[in-house]
């Protein structure tokens, strides 16, 4: 694998098991064990109703595309290679979003509401990043 | 609730040097923005005992006081993007009611377009843990821009709103700039060419975004005892409201909603006054989406009609509604944060001074606010008497 220069995450205490998650080719997000709320991003209070009573679940990475954008400038030079490339926004079905990329998808067939499901770049040795790819089957859920 | 109605004034305004600046840094600027806005209200730097200001480096106002030398018994660096200086507006009226300072200094500037070419370091990281370093930049958002080409992109889809409604703004707003002798940019364009310029962030063109730009600007605002009887006419503080929704786009809860609806509201309500009262408008526009969501949020439309409200030039000299006088952020300036240059223009068309470009008979003006990822909001209405 060439080395790779694009920003990483830095996994820390509140996120370490989502990213570990992700490193398992695994999506777990946070369920509030008192309001029942998923949350996105990781963090360690609730922010819906202030508990700490927390427990992280394992899902099923199907979410739709809620927005796109296709950028004709890279974030920093090295993103250089990739323009135009695509940043979106999903909408997993917990009802939660995150910003993504989408893979295996040509950059003109991006569609808002489009069915899409989890896809793992093991970016580095140690770091996983979660992207995106058009859903390929209602059955069966990727990992 | 509370209202801060004629509790205090605007009374001195100024732009420092403006366009590519290359030899002043931001403090020169804003000390050659301040000194110009005291002579403009006709006060001199000891009446001024309060400060606010945001984005220089670090500590804005203990920088600001430490260069000018101003010993402020309200200091206020509060820094929610380009929205801040019309939340300081709110933040120095309140204080002056409490009678607790008298006379404020509301002042920016930056070097944005010089900096760029000097290649100087951007500070966009910062902390590894924040959740935007974890959980956007992986992904390479480019700047800002991306951020309000995800809101655009999902208004597209959710209202039917075009390029071709955005590029109205573009279009409008330069209109307005050819009669500002400021302005940047004043050479007429058309929906064509901004339809055909360079996407950036799809959907949004070179021409929906702003300018990049040196300048800086001061504001004056004092109490009402003290207004009275200076060089100017006051320019009153109606009503004024500010909120934020998130800090970046990925924690944005709805992408066609900015909470420009809060800050408006709660302006129209101190005011006592509807969309219908205002004669000018002044509304960020980082972006042509920026202008079309607040045009939405404030109330001047429903939401998803800003598209169609935008068309046929409504917002350009001669229309329903007289938007962005100055040229905005897409044709006069912009240098980062760009909310002190709504006050500027806003308090000039009260006071008459705008020469071509004036509304006639401009009573009551609103500015509006919006910070970083459409994250922060404020708005002022301002009326003369």
């Amino acid at each position: 694998m060439p080395d790779y220069d694009k920003p990483l995450p830095y996994v820390h205490e509140e996120t370490k098991p989502f990213w570990d998650g992700i490193k398992r080719h695994e999506l777990w997000l946070q369920r509030c064990q008192d309001c029942g709320k998923f949350r996105f991003y990781p963090r360690s209070i609730c922010p819906y109703c202030f508990s700490y009573n927390t427990e992280w679940t394992k899902v099923s990475g199907r979410a739709k595309l809620y927005s796109f954008t296709v950028s004709h400038r890279p974030a920093s030079p090295a993103f250089q290679q990739d323009v135009p490339y695509n940043v979106v926004i999903v909408e997993l079905e917990e009802g939660v979003r995150m910003m993504t990329n989408i893979v295996e998808c040509r950059n003109e067939d991006l569609r808002i509401d489009m069915p899409v499901e989890v896809a793992f770049d093991d970016v580095t040795p140690e770091i996983t990043l979660p992207k995106f790819r058009p859903r390929r089957s209602e059955a069966s859920p990727p990992g | 609730m509370g209202s801060l109605t004629r509790e205090a004034a605007i009374v001195g305004i100024a732009e420092s040097d403006c366009g590519i600046v290359p030899d002043k840094t931001p403090l020169e600027l804003i000390a050659q923005a301040t000194k110009r806005a005291l002579d403009d209200a006709g006060l001199a730097k000891e009446d001024i005992d309060a400060l606010f200001c945001a984005g220089l480096p670090s500590h804005s106002t203990m920088l600001l006081g430490e260069y000018l030398q101003i010993v402020p018994k309200v200091t206020d660096s509060t820094m929610c993007g380009g929205a801040s200086f019309i939340m300081h507006v709110q933040h120095a009226s309140a204080a002056i009611a409490a009678g607790i300072c008298h006379t404020a200094l509301i002042c920016y500037a930056s070097t944005s377009a010089s900096d760029r070419k000097r290649r100087l370091p951007f500070g966009l990281f910062g902390d590894p843990r924040l959740p935007a370093n974890q959980f956007q930049s992986p992904f390479g958002l480019f700047g800002t821009v991306g951020g309000y080409a995800l809101a655009a992109q999902r208004h597209m889809y959710q209202y039917g709103t075009t390029s071709e409604q955005l590029a109205e703004i573009a279009v409008a707003t330069r209109k307005w700039a050819s009669m500002n002798p400021l302005a940047m940019m004043r050479d007429p364009i058309t929906i064509e060419d901004v339809i055909n310029s360079p996407i950036i962030s799809s959907p949004l063109h070179l021409l929906d975004c702003c300018l990049v730009t040196d300048a800086g600007g001061a504001v004056i605002v004092t109490s009402p005892q003290r207004a009275r009887d200076l060089r100017k006419p006051p320019v009153w503080v109606l009503g004024c409201g500010e909120s934020h929704n998130q800090n970046s786009i990925i924690s944005m809860p709805d992408l066609t909603c900015t909470p420009a609806k809060q800050s408006g509201e709660t302006a129209f309500k101190m005011a006592g006054l509807t969309p219908k009262d205002i004669d000018v408008a002044e509304l960020y526009d980082s972006f042509t989406i920026t202008v079309l969501l607040e045009l939405e949020d404030i109330g001047f439309c429903q939401k998803g009609e800003g598209g169609s409200f935008v068309a046929g030039q409504r917002t350009a000299p001669g229309g329903e509604l007289a938007l962005n006088t100055n040229g905005g952020g897409l044709s006069f300036t912009h240098s980062g944060m760009y909310g002190i240059f709504l006050l500027i223009e806003a308090v000039r068309q009260l006071r008459g001074e705008c020469g071509e470009r004036q509304v006639p008979g401009a009573r009551v003006a609103l500015c509006n606010g919006i910070g970083y990822m459409l994250s922060s909001s404020a708005t002022v209405i301002l009326g003369r008497d």
